[in-house]
């Protein structure tokens, strides 16, 4: 990642850590590391611009708020991957859909089935499991 | 060739490519070489599409005087438009009326699917530039899935954004559900969906379904190739030193019923059975086909795209 993003982050960080919208100047205090105020400004304004942040003035200064919560934005992104449409939108390819119902009884005992022989193969000194690993 | 019989030959090609998607629903052997039936399937759709916009074409530039098939009937149009006569002369207006109706409803297709394919590519494109930025704020690498990125959400999700700056991803549910030769197999398999951009794969049929959602033959298409998709996205994930299909099918399992919380309730129901495919045939796998079938599905594919085009531009 690169750094700029990585300060993005930080900054998120900062602004997810308390309920009040902070200064320019707050944001700084908050980082770890020390960083000049333009910077910090900056970065403010890209996340503003992003739409991560919002900014209301205060007096002569801006204020900044994260947009969404920490988890508003998790459970946008794992929506998009767990959406059960059955219409795969065309920008991500996940790993399997979860199934319910009739099937998932099938195989649930398949997957039963499937640990219970490894197991046995395991005592019998079938070394498939341990191919890999290292 | 006349531009008449070059427009019931094209609507020949168009109505064959659409006949042979019903049998290509049918047939079993496309889960034994999934590479050569997506092939397939690309060259129907492409034919399809390509002959049927041809035909409407062919009959719009169709009419008296010298015949030069669609290319040299629109030369003829032009000429006849430049020189102020678009409507040929001693024609019935019933048949000058139905040429214009075929050239503008040609026109018409061949610009909804472009558009409907440009758009579907510029929705995926844009979902995925606000996955990355999302996922640049919140996501942290681990040690048990190296080079890919993990979110601290419950449920288990593993995917992958495709394209230029690829990316694959996989909740902490995930991490907790699956044991490390699964976490194993489950990188391997988006990994081969990044390398071989299997999301262009799906894109053209992504659109044929957005351009006609009522056709139960493009939705059945667009689950078999999606599923063909995966399948193949399977088959190299095993080329993995070391990994066994058992695992690649325990995880499939472990991740299909781990439960579908969260989800919304009274959602459509994901197409019968698809899970279970895939691990049926890692479990039980089939050779796959013959060489020489292998490639007699590839040159046939090649054929099949080759006719309409010729027949477009002779």
């Amino acid at each position: 990642m690169n750094r700029l993003g990585d300060l993005e982050r930080a900054i998120m960080e900062v602004l997810w850590q308390t309920d009040s919208a902070l200064t320019v100047r707050q944001v700084s205090n908050g980082l770890t590391q020390s960083l000049a105020h333009t910077t910090v400004m900056t970065v403010l304004d890209r996340l503003a611009k992003k739409g991560f942040a919002r900014r209301e003035r205060d007096g002569r200064a801006w204020r900044y708020r994260p947009a969404a919560t920490r988890e508003a934005y998790v459970a946008e992104l794992m929506l998009t991957a767990l959406a059960q449409t059955g219409d795969r939108d065309a920008a991500l390819a996940r790993f399997a859909q979860s199934v319910s119902g009739a099937e998932a009884e099938v195989l649930i005992e398949a997957l039963s089935g499937l640990e219970l022989e490894h197991q046995e193969g395991e005592t019998e000194g079938d070394s498939g499991g341990q191919l890999w690993g290292h | 060739m006349g531009a008449l019989t070059e427009a019931v030959l094209l609507a020949a090609v168009a109505v064959g490519s659409v006949r042979c998607a019903h049998a290509m629903l049918r047939v079993s052997w496309p889960r034994r070489s999934p590479a050569a039936a997506i092939l397939l399937w690309q060259a129907l759709g492409l034919a399809g599409g390509l002959a049927a916009v041809g035909a409407l074409l062919a009959i719009g530039v169709s009419g008296p005087g010298p015949q030069a098939g669609v290319l040299g009937g629109f030369r003829l149009l032009a000429n006849r438009a430049a020189s102020g006569q678009l409507v040929a002369p001693h024609q019935p207006l019933v048949l000058t009326g139905i040429r214009f109706t075929a050239l503008i409803a040609g026109f018409a297709l061949f610009t909804a699917l472009c558009g409907v394919l440009v758009m579907a590519f510029a929705g995926a494109v844009s979902a995925r530039r606000r996955q990355r930025e999302l996922l640049a704020l919140l996501a942290h690498g681990d040690p048990k899935v190296p080079g890919a990125l993990v979110i601290d959400y419950p449920a288990a999700a593993a995917y992958c954004l495709p394209g230029i700056r690829s990316q694959i991803v996989v909740s902490a549910g995930t991490l907790d559900l699956l044991g490390p030769a699964e976490l194993t197999a489950v990188l391997a398999h988006e990994r081969a969906h990044v390398r071989a951009r299997h999301d262009l794969v799906l894109i053209p049929f992504t659109a044929l379904r957005r351009t006609f959602p009522r056709s139960r033959v493009i939705a059945q298409a667009y689950r078999t190739v999606a599923l063909l998709v995966e399948m193949m996205a399977d088959d190299h994930a095993l080329r993995v030193r070391g990994l066994l299909p058992r695992e690649l099918a325990t995880a499939l399992l472990r991740f299909g019923t781990a439960g579908t919380d969260g989800a919304p309730a009274g959602a459509l129901a994901v197409a019968e059975g698809e899970l279970t495919a895939r691990v049926t045939r890692l479990l039980t796998p089939q050779p796959p086909l013959p060489r020489a079938a292998q490639v007699a599905v590839v040159i046939g594919s090649a054929a099949l795209v080759a006719v309409p085009l010729l027949l477009l531009v002779v």
